[in-house]
């Protein structure tokens, strides 16, 4: 039973407001993509064992998504973000190496 | 034999008689009492039988470790089995019964499984069972069924209710012990808010039976000024019997409130379900007393030293007049200094530490015990307890030895004492790692590796005994070291004195794993580690022996641990055994994993609210009441509720679908469709990113119109289907499936706010907002019209797939002319709040044309003779557009929409696909659903090769005979060809492929 | 017209008062809230847009903070079409949606001491008078459903929850609020 800051409202929102979306930071591979990008788009997942990126939306609530920086291992959180980027902001990455000195995005 | 004492037990009221029944007799307790302390004190010790052999059992524990006496409570909605009799309380009116026993608790037939002891070792079901594999279904799983379980399963519905309660707070404390109450006080001065949590009826755990002082008072009566002193704080909420039974993720905690279990008076919630989010957790969960592991540990009468002096100072009953203490530490010293001041005897103490181990600063205890006269035997143990249903005696022997017997001594009570091992599970749920104390022999909290929260620091810290710190001194101590700790994390400021407990010196107890060290294997064979489930010192052995090195192997081989007490009293005896057996050291094995809950929790607190009517949220429309007036057959439909049909006088279902689908196709029919999902989507970019939601080109659409339209997911199946109406330039109304729309409309905020979010694009879910009612038949234009329309409903006005908006017979109408039945049809939206007045003002007008309301059944029928697919029935999120022959509806002008790349991997462009076509059976009858067109042979699995399978089959009334959708391989390409369809009989079908299309291929019906 | 509300005014009278508030006019704004132009526009209709989860009196109603692109106007049931029309004339031009809701929604009333306890019964939120009370509102759940409430006074809530599972939140919530039911904990709730 997690509880992430929605960034959106400023919540710290319970996990049974949330709904879970999986790992952020998808890059979409549409028609005229070769078979190998497709594939990687649509089926292959980091499954981190360790700092995960992930999407969330505060279902129920302000309905918005969000992204979550967080260590699958100790369940720790080490950002909240907007879900309008791409990559992880510098921040967060900061917030990541302050707990982890060793992580680099992969 | 157990009674009550003239004097004594603190907890009890003996002005207040309850009485209560046990296995349907009559027996007198007090207020105060607990099931068990009552059946002591009348005598009964007996309360019994084990799982497996049989044995009968008496009470060990007096708490929630208790693994022998287990009770089923209450008759019929009010029943629960498995209710352990050191913690229910009585209350007048009780009925307590034994179990797992047949014909009576004296006399059990299963017995017999403990004279063929040794012929049911550990792994004996999974031995035994393997083979022959048919014998499986009808001879062992019936045998293995029979003897599993202990209690009975409630046979009548639960009557009591439940609830849950969030609560925020501070910090949570788990454990009303001198521990818990110091914490308690020393972070409620500070200001922080704080949920206190005991799970016995009763604050102060077991200080005020052992004594001591705090503070310069009597620990009782600490506790009780601890008490008044947290009643008075407003910012500190402190609750009895409610045992925190888990913790979680990041601070989530559940605490199990048992309201009722305990009272005559059965209204209001039975049990309440904390859900508590807590900053930080304290544990002071305290320690349990381990047993010994000597043969016959476990007749009745052989009890935990503690318990027997619980007993005496709690409820005032005595569990013997002749009790032998066996023990390896100090503590049990206690129990015979309160039955020798109880006026009971102690005819020895055997202690299995020796003179020569003794340092020279402790032993206070030995000595006061000889000065009152009691026997105390250093470095010697019980070889065997002696008696069936009862203790009558034990086997004095040497520890160091091998079970030869000294002396043989009578007595009717043996209170034993192994050591303490602190109550660790609470601190291990989340992840908390544990250490070994060597000299302690017990598991305790490593404070460096705490359960972790969302800000990375550990939120969880433990006080008192469940830390480790058994004396009252370091106890405190403890408690107060640890609130510090707590409050300085959170920031807070730490007020007020800190309380002193007296000092107290004692004898460090020994580590002993088996009674005596040497025993051979008639000794090892009846000395039990987890007596709920059975498990002896020898199987665990065995399973050393057979390879079991895992601890997490060994508990799954043997049970060990695994019933309804979770090993509470059994593990580290277990496990100590395991590491000896192996020749390793303890904490080389480690425990197994603990697992919420700490103690069973009710399946009904659990639950909360959501039983009954409900149990889940049902979605009703505006109309809903007017179909449970009519006693429609109601079919859920996602959580919406649908009319399937509308029986009349006796009618059968299929009856009463004829009646509805032949009465609309001749004339006039309503369906109430407001489930229809319905979202707008409006921005400048509306119009391109429609063209991507759907596989249809939407943005050519023009406004006042409608086109029907496709939406895949990015794997390229179909999603939803629906309408589409450009309301405007930059405006769409999307209409989906029936409990489509919360699922369509996330869909697309999805990839609005996620991958094009530079896109001006606002969607919004209006589903709710109105009521929709499709009004169909050749009499629909009438019926309007007669209604009073101020928009024009003629053909050239408003012709198929058009839209208007206005006034009809004085409602605010939005007049969609689309047709789902092959009808002249229009789907009507009014507000909500119009939505029965409008729905009654159209069968009011209607009656003249014998408008008919009809059900999902006959809306299904009707679009299964149109051809027209259903999404969940033609589609199982395996199906593209394409294998429905849609490709009508999928834009080759597109470069892209959300399932087009992926519609162009190689299996979904494989021409093997099956596909699309109508069903005919030959003989007019109705295919079953599901049903699969069987092939020719097999195929290299060796199964029967199938080439399609049915999607849609009804009995058509229009065409008075079956008619059917299937996907069938190279379907299209096969018209005319005859398929056999398999059924659950063995026969098969014969069915003709044909156009999908069954009536009215034209379209005349509805262009009218 | 007769327009009839989701319980058509269903009440329930036990330790707290539960009764369904009857019609109640919605309207529904989506708009990028942060844009100068939206800031404007209803600023020359006299309205301000309320800070993160305010809900804020206005002399027609009340206007609330529902998500960084959502306002909700509350009014009188037969006003909203007006509400409607008036802001679509002070956003014309812009990237605005805005959709009279009314008869989407269902709303409560739910009054009385314990207040706080019955919805604590039902919402992960943290109800103590510390965290929560008038001027808020808070989109959460209720038991299973998506609902959302703000405080009227120190012993009212409204509640407001989708029109089909009125009669479920009115169920959850006349069960929490049976007197049986209640044990009051020293401030409503912890």
């Amino acid at each position: 039973m997690l509880i992430l800051k929605c960034p959106n409202c400023g919540l710290m929102a319970d996990e049974t407001e949330l709904a879970p979306g999986g790992e952020a930071h998808l890059k979409r591979f549409g028609p005229g993509s070769s078979d190998e990008a497709f594939e990687g788009y649509l089926f292959a997942r980091e499954n981190t064992k360790g700092v995960s990126f992930e999407r969330w939306r505060h279902a129920n609530g302000c309905g918005k998504w969000f992204l979550a920086a967080r260590c699958t291992v100790t369940l720790e959180v080490f950002a909240t973000y907007s879900a309008q980027t791409s990559e992880p902001p510098a921040e967060v990455i900061e917030a990541i190496q302050a707990r982890r000195p060793d992580w680099n995005r992969r | 034999m157990s009674t009550r004492l003239t004097n004594g037990g603190r907890l009890i009221d003996r002005r207040q008689p309850r009485e209560f029944t046990f296995n349907g007799k009559r027996m007198t307790g007090f207020a105060g009492d607990t099931l068990a302390s009552a059946l002591l004190a009348n005598g009964q010790t007996l309360m019994g039988r084990s799982f497996k052999y049989h044995r009968p059992r008496g009470v060990m524990a007096s708490g929630a470790e208790e693994p022998n006496a287990l009770f089923g409570i209450g008759t019929e909605g009010h029943f629960e089995p498995n209710q352990r009799a050191t913690t229910q309380e009585i209350f007048e009116g009780m009925q307590a019964e034994s179990q797992n026993h047949w014909p009576s608790l004296d006399f059990d037939v299963g017995a017999i499984n403990s004279k063929v002891s040794r012929l049911l070792p550990a792994g004996f079901y999974y031995k035994t069972f393997m083979a022959p594999r048919p014998f499986w279904k009808h001879v062992f799983e019936p045998i293995i069924r029979r003897s599993a379980g202990l209690g009975k399963a409630p046979k009548a519905r639960d009557a009591d209710q439940y609830e849950h309660f969030y609560a925020f707070v501070d910090i949570l404390i788990a454990g009303g012990g001198i521990a818990g109450l110091q914490a308690a006080l020393m972070a409620g001065e500070a200001g922080a808010r704080v949920l206190l949590v005991e799970q016995l009826p009763y604050w102060g755990g077991r200080t005020p039976v052992d004594g001591g002082e705090i503070d310069g008072m009597l620990a009782a009566d600490w506790v009780k000024d601890a008490v008044q002193r947290l009643e008075n704080m407003p910012n500190v909420e402190i609750r009895l019997r409610c045992m925190a039974s888990g913790i979680y993720d990041h601070g989530y905690a559940l605490a199990y409130e048992r309201l009722t279990d305990h009272c005559a008076d059965k209204s209001g919630s039975r049990h309440k379900l904390w859900r508590v989010r807590a900053k930080h957790i304290i544990t002071a969960t305290g320690a349990i007393e381990r047993p010994l592991s000597f043969a016959g540990n476990d007749v009745p009468g052989v009890m935990l030293a503690s318990a027997v002096r619980d007993y005496i100072a709690d409820y005032g009953v005595s569990v013997g007049d002749r009790v032998v203490i066996v023990t390896t530490n100090d503590d049990a010293y206690r129990t015979a200094f309160a039955i020798h001041e109880a006026g009971l005897a102690v005819p020895v103490i055997l202690d299995a530490r020796t003179d020569q181990e003794r340092p020279p600063e402790v032993g206070g205890f030995v000595t006061k015990a000889r000065h009152m006269g009691i026997r105390v035997e250093m470095g010697k143990g019980i070889a065997r307890v002696k008696g069936g249903k009862h203790v009558t005696g034990i086997e004095i022997c040497d520890q160091a030895g091998e079970g030869h017997v000294l002396e043989e001594i009578a007595c009717d009570a043996v209170a034993m004492s192994g050591g303490w091992s602190p109550v660790v599970h609470l601190w291990s749920h989340c992840g908390g790692k544990l250490l070994w104390d060597e000299e302690e022999a017990m598991f305790y909290p490593d404070e460096t590796r705490p359960p972790i929260s969302h800000d990375g620091k550990g939120f969880v810290t433990t006080a008192g005994s469940a830390n480790g710190k058994l004396l009252i001194r370091a106890v405190m101590k403890d408690a107060q070291s640890a609130a510090k700790t707590v409050l300085e994390a959170l920031g807070m400021d730490v007020a007020g004195g800190a309380a002193e407990a007296g000092p107290f010196n004692e004898w460090m107890p020994k580590p002993v794993w088996m009674m005596p060290q040497g025993a051979g294997k008639d000794l090892r064979q009846k000395m039990w580690l987890d007596f709920q489930n059975d498990v002896k010192v020898s199987d665990v052995q065995l399973a050393a022996q057979e390879g079991y090195e895992s601890v997490e192997h060994t508990k799954r081989y043997t049970t060990l641990g695994m019933a309804t007490d979770q090993g509470k009293l059994s593990n580290i005896n277990g496990l100590a055994t395991l590491a000896n057996a192996l020749n390793e050291e303890v904490p080389a094995v480690g425990t197994t994993t603990f697992r919420p809950p700490y103690t069973p929790i009710s399946m009904g607190s659990i639950a909360g609210e959501a039983r009954g009517d409900m149990f889940q949220p049902i979605r009703r429309t505006p109309i809903h009441e007017w179909h449970e007036s009519q006693e429609a057959y109601m079919e859920p439909v996602g959580h919406w509720r649908r009319p399937y049909c509308y029986p009349k006088d006796g009618e059968s279902h299929a009856d009463a679908v004829k009646r509805e689908v032949l009465a609309t196709r001749e004339s006039l029919g309503l369906l109430d469709a407001s489930t229809l999902g319905k979202i707008i989507v409006k921005g400048p970019d509306a119009p391109r990113f429609m063209d991507m939601l759907y596989t249809n080109m939407m943005s050519s659409l023009k406004p006042g119109r409608c086109r029907y339209g496709l939406m895949c997911n990015e794997n390229g199946f179909l999603m939803d289907d629906g309408v589409v109406a450009r309301l405007d330039d930059e405006t769409f109304l999307v209409h989906t499936t029936s409990g489509g729309a919360e699922h369509t409309h996330g869909h697309m905020e999805d990839w609005l706010q996620c991958e094009w979010w530079d896109w001006k694009v606002h969607t919004l879910n209006v589903t709710e907002a109105w009521a929709q009612i499709a009004v169909v038949g050749p009499n629909t234009r009438n019926l309007l019209e007669k209604l009073g329309s101020e928009i024009d409903l003629s053909a050239e006005a408003l012709p198929f797939m058009g839209f208007a908006f206005g006034k009809l017979g004085g409602f605010d109408a939005r007049v969609f002319r689309i047709s789902f039945s092959g009808e002249l049809s229009f789907e009507i939206a009014v507000p909500a709040s119009q939505g029965r007045a409008f729905w009654d003002a159209l069968h009011e007008a209607g009656a003249e044309f014998n408008a008919t309301a009809y059900g999902t059944e006959a809306l299904h029928i009707m679009r299964a003779e149109k051809g027209f697919i259903m999404i969940g029935d033609e589609t199982d999120g395996t199906v593209i557009p394409q294998d429905l022959g849609l490709d009508w509806a999928i834009s080759k002008k597109k470069d892209d929409y959300l399932g087009k790349r992926a519609q162009a991997r190689s299996h979904m462009v494989d021409p093997n696909r099956w596909k699309l076509v109508g069903l005919e059976t030959v003989d007019g009858s109705v295919l079953p659903d599901g049903s699969y067109a069987i092939g020719d042979g097999v195929n290299e699995n060796g199964q029967r090769v199938t080439e399609g399978r049915v999607t849609s089959t009804y009995h058509s009334p229009t065409l008075n005979r079956g008619i059917a959708m299937g996907l069938v391989k190279h379907g299209p390409n096969r018209m005319g060809e005859v398929l056999r369809f398999n059924t659950t009989s063995g026969a098969e079908i014969q069915a003709e492929i044909v156009n999908p299309v069954f009536f009215d291929p034209e379209g005349e019906k509805q262009n009218v | 017209m007769s327009s009839v509300s989701a319980l058509q005014d269903a009440r329930f009278d036990g330790a707290v008062t539960v009764e369904e508030a009857g019609l109640q006019g919605m309207v529904t704004l989506k708009a990028d809230l942060s844009a100068q132009s939206v800031v404007d526009g209803l600023k020359r209709i006299g309205l301000n847009i309320p800070g993160q989860r305010q809900i804020v009196e206005t002399d027609t109603g009340a206007i609330a903070w529902m998500a960084p692109d959502e306002l909700l106007f509350l009014c009188d049931h037969d006003k909203a079409g007006d509400v409607e029309a008036q802001l679509d004339a002070a956003l014309q031009g812009q990237h605005v949606l805005i959709v009279n809701i009314s008869d989407a929604r269902a709303m409560f009333r739910i009054e009385g001491k314990g207040v706080r306890e019955v919805l604590a019964k039902l919402a992960p939120v943290d109800l103590h008078p510390d965290s929560f009370g008038p001027g808020e509102i808070r989109r959460t759940r209720l038991a299973q459903v998506p609902a959302a409430f703000w405080m009227q006074d120190d012993d009212a809530f409204n509640v407001i929850c989708f029109r089909s599972v009125a009669r479920y939140v009115f169920d959850i919530l006349f069960k929490a609020s049976e007197t049986s039911y209640l044990r009051q904990a020293k401030q409503g709730v912890l």
